[in-house]
């Protein structure tokens, strides 16, 4: 019975002796703060300590969204793009992926970098920060102001690399190593960096947030990145031509196994992408998170459907197809959709692409490969006019009058002049895209030609473009 | 001596090669083979192209035996192989000259 009343006494005392702690230092803080100039130093420094804590918190969301969306290109689109092409071809194709992530990051250190997001005109930056010139770890308040401005560099490269990289899926298995480098060099240079100035840099033309001429909605890159790599895709598949037997020959892919790796591999790598466009750890970066995961399940389930009901079954390859089709159609308006629009989004871009793939590539008789057109072509361009119906102040109020009150975003909240800016975005990257990418692979076609062989074609390109097979299996120990 | 070459489903090679250890056969050589007969493949979808795969995948059993037990193996195949359906496979017989043991020289029937 003793030890029963001794506990709540012990435990009276110990509350006591925790209180008279607690209180010491606003003991302490009372004498210290008997002047107003030392009580304005403190709060001076709390202010401070709590704006690094939240750059903190900002930079070590960015690096981890970095370090994701290089994931999306090695392995993530390497595996993607090689299950699907035969099997003597396995290491060329993922050899195209892999060499962006190395020689775009010297050429972004270089004068990428400045030309994408220097100080420039409308349409392109200079050569302001060309080397990384004044690109240091102080923040850049226009782009990112709780992180350094390194951060945004390096994340932003990320984007940079796995462009040129989906294009890649067009000409597969048939594009020589050295005019494919050779092209994908003039390509981020003439056509990645001035679309991505235009749409994010300073002074760009369509920038949103930073009050451009015609302000486009677009997140994570849907304009700059997908439908500039798709439509560039398209011209690839037309000015090289048909894979030596296409249709005729049966190409099947070698090994859906190593697609559906990838697919789940850039399934979790958008989240870089997409809630990493956010460019900080807030709450928005929440936001595009759902709604990328829900654009992508929802896709997956569009795609595989429609896939069902005209086949009458539903393929693993058809359902990652679809997944990663919504994930692009989501790319622009993550950040700025709600969950239950991303839903709708991802339904619709599945279909979408599922029709453009099936149908109207074979109608049309282009053997654009591995769909890069009719995936990331396609769905990015649905996605950017879906962005311009569906965009929501609510979710994120990037329009403001002068007197700083949130004006309507998307059509359905009554901006139907939102839904031309869009058209205004799309049809630019169209344009720069079908006409840059034309004079380009002319330019390589004179200079080093740009298919192998058919001699090389039909040895495949592990063999005749490196020297090495992907699958050699010694029979003996 | 005779050489039994016996190309089935290959879903029935556990069943084969038990129904053959039952009558004391000891050795075989077993070949993962793609082929076709009478039986017509099957169609294949990848992103809206179909691929019609003709060449189905089937095992090929290779046994040479002497001619007393030719006739039990035959029945044992059939007997283990047989779903009744097109595409069960078939069985072919060839006249064997001679064996040799690689280990000890060995010639003819003694050497299997």
């Amino acid at each position: 019975m003793t030890e029963r009343r001794l506990i709540p006494r012990i435990a009276i005392r110990f509350i006591l002796i925790v209180i008279l702690l607690g209180l010491a230092p606003l003991n302490l803080y009372a004498q210290n703060s008997s002047t107003p100039d030392s009580q304005s130093k403190r709060i001076a420094a709390l202010e401070q300590q709590a704006a690094d804590a939240k750059s903190s918190a900002d930079n070590a969301w960015m690096l981890t969204s970095s370090a994701l969306v290089l994931m999306m290109t090695g392995p993530g689109l390497a595996l993607f793009y090689g299950g699907l092409v035969r099997k003597k071809n396995v290491l060329g194709t993922m050899m195209q992926s892999f060499a962006m992530m190395a020689v775009i990051t010297v050429l972004w250190a270089i004068v990428g970098y400045s030309l994408a997001f220097g100080a420039g005109n409308g349409f392109i930056g200079g050569f302001h920060n060309a080397f990384l010139r004044g690109v240091g770890l102080q923040p850049d308040v226009d782009y990112a102001a709780t992180i350094p401005l390194q951060t945004f560099m390096i994340y932003q490269l990320m984007f940079a690399i796995i462009t040129p990289a989906l294009i890649t899926g067009a000409f597969a298995e048939r594009m020589k190593f050295s005019a494919m480098l050779l092209f994908l060099i003039l390509w981020s240079l003439f056509v990645y960096d001035p679309m991505a100035h235009m749409v994010w840099g300073k002074g760009g033309l369509l920038n949103a947030s930073l009050g451009g001429r015609f302000p486009t909605l677009d997140f994570a890159g849907g304009t700059v990145v997908h439908v500039s790599s798709g439509v560039s895709a398209l011209v690839c598949a037309l000015y090289l031509g048909k894979r030596l037997g296409y249709p005729k020959v049966a190409m099947p892919p070698h090994s859906v196994v190593l697609s559906f790796i990838g697919a789940c591999l850039l399934w979790v790598g958008w989240f870089g992408f997409n809630a990493g466009s956010a460019l900080a750890a807030g709450g928005l970066a929440t936001s595009a998170f759902v709604a990328t995961h829900f654009g992508a399940a929802a896709a997956a389930i569009g795609w595989s459907g429609a896939e069902w009901l005209r086949n009458g079954k539903p393929s693993a390859l058809g359902t990652i197809s679809g997944a990663v089709a919504g994930l692009v159609a989501i790319t622009p308006a993550a950040g700025f959709v709600s969950p239950m629009s991303a839903l709708v989004i991802g339904l619709i871009a599945g279909a979408f692409c599922f029709w453009m793939v099936t149908k109207v590539k074979l109608r049309f008789g282009y053997d654009d490969s591995l769909d890069a057109f009719g995936v990331h072509g396609a769905g990015g361009t649905i996605g950017a006019l879906l962005t311009g119906i569906f965009a929501s102040s609510v979710i994120n109020p990037i329009f403001k009058d002068g007197n700083g009150n949130v004006l309507p975003s998307g059509l359905l909240e009554g901006n139907a002049h939102q839904l031309l800016n869009q058209c205004v975005g799309i049809a630019i990257a169209w344009v720069l895209a079908i006409v840059g990418t034309l004079i380009l692979l002319k330019i390589v076609d004179k200079l080093v030609g740009l298919r192998v062989t058919d001699e090389q074609e039909t040895q495949g390109l592990d063999l005749s473009q490196h020297g090495e097979e992907g699958y050699y299996w010694e029979t003996s120990a | 001596m005779t050489k039994v070459e016996a190309i089935i489903q290959t879903s029935k090679l556990d069943a084969v090669k038990e129904a053959l250890h039952e009558i004391g056969i000891e050795g075989m050589t077993v070949l993962e083979v793609r082929g076709h007969g009478r039986q017509k493949g099957h169609t294949e979808f990848y992103r809206g192209r179909e691929y019609t795969v003709d060449l189905i995948p089937k095992i090929k059993i290779e046994m040479v035996l002497a001619d007393d037990m030719v006739e039990k193996s035959v029945q044992a195949i059939v007997a283990a192989a047989r779903t009744g359906k097109i595409g069960d496979g078939k069985i072919f017989l060839t006249r064997v000259d001679d064996a040799i043991r690689i280990r000890n020289d060995e010639r003819g029937e003694s050497a299997l």
